[in-house]
């Protein structure tokens, strides 16, 4: 029978452990297992058979660390081709080869993904995708992903075995005793990501004995739609007499798995310590008790690599911040490439409360596919928020999908053919709850009916390319009431249908409704509050504007959605703190600012300084106050008698001050002072990056246009970089002797093509000897020695 | 194989943190963002080590020196690598980005962290097994860094605790330690780690 076919109406018994078993036969360690394919291939199929024996309908075959990263090519497909026929022979030497199957196993590759590690989700993908090629090439008859302990891995396999082949998928994850994957996904966060992707099945593996994974195991059931599976350890390890060793025997582990099959995992296997007795004392234990039907969850959620956001009960806010309709500063920062400035928009929002953040970095000036690709890569280390992609740009909308940690929201498809043909084909392949807009080719119907009509549309469209209402989530268009005073009726009872009638799930774009009429946020606020008791399931919204939270606290306080008044309470309470705070401290009071940013007070450096600038101005303000207080700090820090962190925090005080002026001058188009362009990177295979961001903070503050390369950069991106801006300077950081050598390349090829800059070098190993004899202009023992340093360079 | 232990939260030294932050008299400031960091970093920090026991049989296979001598009075070793995960690194990566000051404590904190962790791990190393030797890691003295490696793959770091090495042989999460103890034949005094340092000008150094 066809695997899939097998498993919609059967329970599905797995194999157990392969690493104790091969160590008991002799495997060293260090020694790689995969190998043994190779070496000792009656071992490895005398194993197999020894689980088909005792019941198991899918072996893995020993190919877990078979990857391009451990294996050259060659290798690669000789070991996985005698891995897959081990496999296949133990099928054919066992009779009876109905319901038997072998699985392509895949482990981790041993890395970590960027940005916690050092290799790309592309690399990855690409690593993974041979191993799948040479697995379907040789027969498997199943990918069986597992021991994941990361959800951007994970993904990667995922997707490399949806590219490259039409088998079955299985998803497999490691959860630690926290009930987390070791980099923070829960396990309806992984549910999301592996059926959003199309996986077959999706469970847990290793790291816990049956007994420690019952919380991970009912999380998994009560929200997964696709069959569940569960390969539990032999209990935790433990050391005796110098000697590791599993505690839980195979008739306990066979006890434990009754309530998890009767509970409806689908696929009951072992793995770590785990013996082909385990597997027969467990199929012996559960093979009488019904089989429990699949159902459909229905349920309408998105994901990050750490949780899910799901849709129906509380309205969820979408932050509409990180857009540059309408923002002078947020244009400039896209053009000058100041990710940070889009970084901090992003956190501020997530302060404020919001559940998902948007994504709109679109702009004619600049190169939306890769600021959107890098917009998302970033904001993934500085929020744990889900993402809404939202482009229009379809191969932008892809690249982000694709780079993407978990199921994201998808902004946006509307009803016109063109549309749908390019954006649900993405949302099939990625997974991802997709925004759909109640438009089409003849534009915005004025009616509900019109607007309802074209959900239809759409539903049924969606539908075709295999994709459910569930995922979908209806825009009906917030339109400016003050150029048609019906269009707020017109939008809330379309809104009212789709979810009644259609049963789908709605979203609003709040703000525009008001679009010009003065005081705004009050429109927005009343209109919101419609929205929501028109059921309303998602909006996008500005989340600094407190009519807009004070709505959203009061109307779940209302519909008895807020236990005990909590969330309303915590709002109300940060918010008077805010306002009516009674200073604590006398010398807050002071409003000098160069008392403020000496004393390193961030937020009040920023409102003195939106004070002064009513009365003086900008360059004045950087002349008398900001470069004098920095100058004192800076001495201050040469002459230790103060530290780094207050240094730090002058800095970022400056910078807070800078910002307010930045943003005054954006808006009367006028430009700011730049001494000069300076490159600065930590160097490839470096991943420590506070020094550089010291370093470039300071530079910024006195006044240098800086560009960051960020870490474990090639010498050939800096030096391309520093021709391209023509500067005079380049910093660089390496913080271990092992990277040295690389910065040391980077100079030699300074030199070679842009040899009229200076580099300033800096980083623990460093010193001025290591500095010289690398050939490094300057070695800068802090940052402060760097400002000097570049303060020399372009007074020259 | 090895065995994996976790440990709750360990006591945490201010002290040693404002050491690692470079800041050993410290402003009221600096104290309210080091109480800010702390209770936005403790949460998301985990306490695991990952450790086997081996006899030392052939002592002319070990390359180092310095660990050769570190292991004089030991016939039995201890490998552990521990880690207290991605949240610190997280945190780190998130603040260099939108507040280094804020970056430079999160980085003390990991370091004081781990530290810690390893002190506790070898306290109970200490219950089980008597008199042990202090740390000894790939990269102190002649032990090249490369064995890094081998420390993780005989304690199983990837797959118990997640820990990878890049091609620098920098392990990620980045607050992680592996290192080896001797068991030790006879008990003596260990000095601490700053006392057997020749740098004394060092910012870090301990008071004594």
């Amino acid at each position: 029978m066809n695997l899939r076919e097998f498993l919609k109406e059967n329970r599905v018994y797995l194999d157990g452990g392969m690493g104790t078993l091969l160590q008991a036969k002799g495997l060293k360690p260090g020694e790689l297992p995969e190998r043994w394919n190779i070496t000792h291939p009656d071992i490895i199929k005398d194993i197999h058979k020894a689980y088909f024996e005792a019941g198991s309908n899918i072996v893995c075959a020993n190919t877990f660390g078979a990857n391009p990263l451990k294996f050259s090519d060659d290798e690669l497909s000789e070991i996985i081709s005698a891995a897959i026929k081990n496999a296949k022979d133990a099928i054919a030497e066992t009779g009876n080869s109905e319901n038997k199957f072998v699985a392509l196993d895949m482990g981790s590759l041993g890395k970590l993904l960027k940005p916690l590690g050092d290799l790309s989700f592309e690399d990855a993908v690409s690593a993974f995708s041979k191993t799948v090629n040479l697995g379907a090439k040789y027969g498997a008859d199943l990918v069986f992903i597992e021991t994941m302990n990361d959800s951007y891995e994970t993904k990667a396999a995922l997707l490399a075995a949806k590219e490259n082949c039409d088998l079955p998928v299985f998803v497999s994850n490691a959860y630690g005793e926290d009930g987390k994957l070791m980099t923070g996904a829960t396990p309806s966060a992984m549910v999301a990501l592996a059926e959003g992707m199309g996986a077959d099945a999706v469970g847990t593996n290793c790291s816990l004995g049956p007994a420690e994974m019952k919380n991970i195991v009912s999380e998994l059931l009560s929200v997964a739609s696709i069959p569940v599976i569960l390969k539990p350890n032999a209990g935790l390890p433990v050391t005796v007499d110098g000697k590791t060793v599993f505690k839980v025997g195979a008739k306990e582990f066979a006890d434990e798995m009754i309530e998890y099959a009767k509970s409806g995992v689908r696929l009951l296997g072992g793995c770590c310590g785990t013996t082909p007795d385990y597997i027969k004392e467990t199929v012996d234990a559960t093979k009488d008790f019904p089989v429990v039907p699949l159902t459909d969850k229905n349920l309408t959620v998105i994901s990050s690599y750490s949780h899910t956001v799901s849709f129906g009960e509380k309205a969820v806010l979408i932050g509409e911040r990180i857009n540059p309709t309408g923002k002078k500063r947020f244009k400039q920062a896209l053009i000058e490439n100041d990710i940070d400035y889009i970084l901090r928009e992003g956190v501020s929002q997530q302060e404020k409360g919001v559940d998902v953040l948007d994504v709109n970095v679109g702009l004619p000036e600049i190169d939306e596919v890769k600021m959107l690709e890098t917009t998302v890569f970033e904001l993934q280390s500085v929020t744990d928020l889900p993402l809404q992609i939202d482009t229009s740009d379809p191969v932008a909308m892809e690249k982000a999908l694709r780079i993407y940690n978990g199921k994201a929201m998808i902004n946006s498809v509307n009803g016109k053919e063109e549309s749908m043909k390019a954006v649900f084909p993405l949302v099939k392949k990625y997974g991802g709850l997709v925004v759909a807009l109640t438009l089409d080719e003849n534009g915005i119907p004025a009616t509900a009916e019109g607007r309802v009509k074209i959900a239809e549309k759409i539903i049924a469209t969606a539908k075709e390319y295999g994709i459910a209402k569930k995922d979908i989530i209806f825009d009906t268009l917030a339109m400016a009431v003050s150029a048609d005073k019906n269009a707020a009726e017109v939008t809330l009872s379309s809104l009212k249908t789709i979810k009644e009638t259609l049963g789908c799930h709605t979203s609003l774009g709040v703000s525009n409704i008001s679009f010009g009429l003065p005081e705004r946020d009050a429109v927005n606020s009343i209109f919101f509050s419609l929205a929501l008791e028109n059921g309303l399931s998602a909006a996008i919204m500005n989340p600094h504007s407190k009519d807009m939270m004070k709505t959203y606290h009061s109307f779940n306080a209302l519909k008895g959605l807020d236990d005990n008044f909590t969330d309303y309470i915590s709002f109300v309470t940060e918010n008077k703190e805010e306002t009516g705070k009674t200073p604590v401290k006398t010398e807050e009071n002071n409003n000098d600012l160069q008392y403020a940013i000496i004393k390193g007070f961030k937020e009040k450096s920023a409102t003195i300084t939106e004070e002064l600038l009513k009365t003086t101005d900008g360059m004045e303000i950087v002349k008398e106050k900001i470069i004098p207080a920095l100058d004192i700090v800076g001495k201050g820090f040469e002459e230790k008698t103060i530290y780094l962190p207050q240094l730090l925090m002058s800095a970022e005080s400056a910078k807070s001050a800078f910002e307010v002026i930045k943003k005054k001058m954006l808006s009367e188009e006028k430009t700011g002072e730049n001494k000069g362009t300076i490159v600065i990177a930590t160097v490839k295979g470096d991943i420590h990056d506070i020094g550089k961001n010291i370093v470039k903070l300071l530079l910024e503050n006195y006044g240098f246009d800086v560009i960051d390369l960020g870490k474990d950069v090639p010498p050939e991106v800096i030096v391309q970089t520093a021709i391209e801006k023509n500067a005079r300077l380049v910093g660089l950081s390496a913080l271990m002797t092992t990277t040295v050598p690389a910065m040391e390349e980077t100079i030699k090829q300074l030199r070679e093509k842009h040899s009229s800059c200076k580099v300033v070098v800096g980083g623990a190993v460093l010193t001025k000897d290591y500095a010289d004899s690398i050939g490094a202009d300057k070695y800068a023992k802090d940052a402060m020695e760097s400002v000097r340093y570049a303060e020399e360079i372009f007074r020259k | 194989m090895a065995e994996k232990l976790t440990f709750n939260t360990p006591f945490v030294d201010k002290k040693e943190i404002l050491r690692y932050m470079g800041c050993k008299t410290p402003d009221d400031n600096i104290l309210s963002l080091l109480e800010e960091c702390l209770s936005e970093a403790i949460p998301t920090l985990s306490y695991a080590v990952s450790y086997s026991v081996y006899p030392i049989k052939y002592k002319k296979d070990i390359s180092s020196n310095g660990l050769l001598k570190h292991l004089s009075d030991s016939d039995e070793i201890i490998i552990f690598a521990a880690t207290i995960g991605v949240g610190i690194d997280r945190l780190i990566s998130k603040y260099s980005r939108i507040s280094p000051t804020k970056a430079v404590a999160f980085q003390a904190i990991g370091a004081e962290r781990i530290e810690a962790l390893c002190d506790a791990f070898c306290e109970e190393m200490k219950k089980k097994y008597g008199c042990i030797t202090n740390r000894f890691s790939p990269g102190y003295s002649d032990w090249d860094i490369k064995d890094q490696k081998l420390i993780i793959s005989v304690t199983d770091a990837t797959k118990n605790l997640g820990i990878c090495l890049n091609d620098s042989f920098l392990m990620s999460p980045s607050k992680s330690v592996t290192a080896v103890v001797g068991i030790k034949n006879t008990e003596t005094e260990e000095k601490n780690s700053c006392e057997s340092c020749d740098n004394a000008g060092c910012i870090y150094r301990r008071e004594i």
